[in-house]
């Protein structure tokens, strides 16, 4: 199937694409069709420049449902650790 | 013995409303009076898997044009950026997407070796645009090769998309032929079954194929949906079904 759905989230950071880093303002959060991962369909996400950039400023990924849902634990897990919580971030 | 000689490569066609866009062109060469198809890519983009298909339809005697709907959100981009950016912006409007293919379709009825037949196919979200299409421009022949979304429920209506195609059947123009996977989960046996209801309900000439053991997207080569048998059943319904209603 197609999905639709999509979700946009504003970031703030950087990426390193095929020219370099850059500066990342979107990261665009889908389930669908892959391009390249050999799956029906993963998780896909694309760290943007923004929508007014060149296109091609682009990071992508594309992730097995296991490994989308193993790393966002990951990612929540790193962010609670008392290390980083001492560090006053949020 | 007929030539199967043929040209393909990348054009500029202007949309219905005189946006210029990027479209892919196969036609057979030293042959007149060829039927034509739009070709509608799907989802991931319009990338060389839709531009192949442009090409056997020219090697089976068709002109074909593949107009890149993603073109407007990333002129000169890969395939696979452009779709990101189209994503990015919300995907492509209904009204956007029509005046593409009516543009596609002005092109090959003006191709001189031409018969002014055009037909329309779309894979994924490109059979929905089909089905779409075929209820909104003058198209001779439509195949759906399982479009998801044609059934779509209040919620899933966005202002791109506002109107469910399936409220769209009565209005369809032409022949349908239909070409859905078992396991597919959009469109599901339900929604195909719901398209059948409608399909009849407005007198529609139709004929629906559903292949046991495939899911969405088994014309897709080279990827894990593929289907070798749907697939080959799948391709020889389509020149079964253009055959006899694009000829000249």
């Amino acid at each position: 199937m197609c999905t639709y759905l999509t979700s946009t989230e504003k970031v703030a950071g950087t990426g390193l694409g095929a020219q370099g880093w850059f500066a990342i303002e979107e990261a665009v959060v889908y389930f669908d069709h892959p391009q390249e991962a050999l799956v029906d369909h993963a998780l896909c996400i694309d760290f943007r420049a923004g929508s007014r950039a060149d296109p091609s400023r682009r990071v992508a990924v594309e992730l097995d449902a296991g490994s989308a849902r193993r790393l966002a634990e990951s990612i929540l897990a790193t962010l609670a650790h008392d290390e980083v919580k001492a560090l006053g971030v949020d | 013995m007929a030539s199967d000689r043929m040209e393909a490569g990348t054009i500029t066609i202007t949309s219905r409303k005189g946006d210029e866009i990027e479209a892919y062109h196969a036609r057979p060469m030293e042959v007149t009076g060829y039927p034509s198809v739009v070709v509608i890519h799907h989802m991931p983009g319009y990338d060389s898997s839709t531009k192949e298909i442009a090409r056997r339809f020219a090697s089976r005697g068709y002109g074909a044009v593949v107009p890149n709907l993603f073109h407007r959100y990333a002129p000169g981009a890969s395939s696979g950026d452009a779709a990101a950016a189209a994503r990015a912006a919300g995907g492509v409007p209904d009204a956007q997407c029509l005046d593409d293919v009516a543009g596609a379709m002005a092109f090959l009825k003006a191709q001189p070796g031409a018969n002014g037949k055009v037909g329309v196919i779309g894979y994924c979200s490109g059979g929905r645009q089909s089905y779409l299409s075929a209820c909104n421009l003058e198209l001779d022949a439509v195949v759906d090769c399982y479009g998801g979304g044609v059934v779509a429920t209040p919620d899933q209506l966005t202002p791109e998309r506002p109107v469910a195609v399936i409220d769209m059947t009565k209005d369809l123009r032409c022949p349908m032929l239909g070409l859905f996977g078992v396991n597919d989960a959009s469109p599901s046996p339900e929604h195909v079954a719901k398209m059948e209801e409608e399909l009849t309900k407005h007198h529609k000439s139709f004929e629906f194929h559903s292949y046991e053991g495939a899911g969405h997207a088994f014309f897709w080569v080279e990827r894990p949906s593929y289907h070798a048998e749907a697939s080959r059943d799948g391709w020889h319904r389509i020149w079964d079904f253009y055959d006899e209603h694009l000829a000249g």
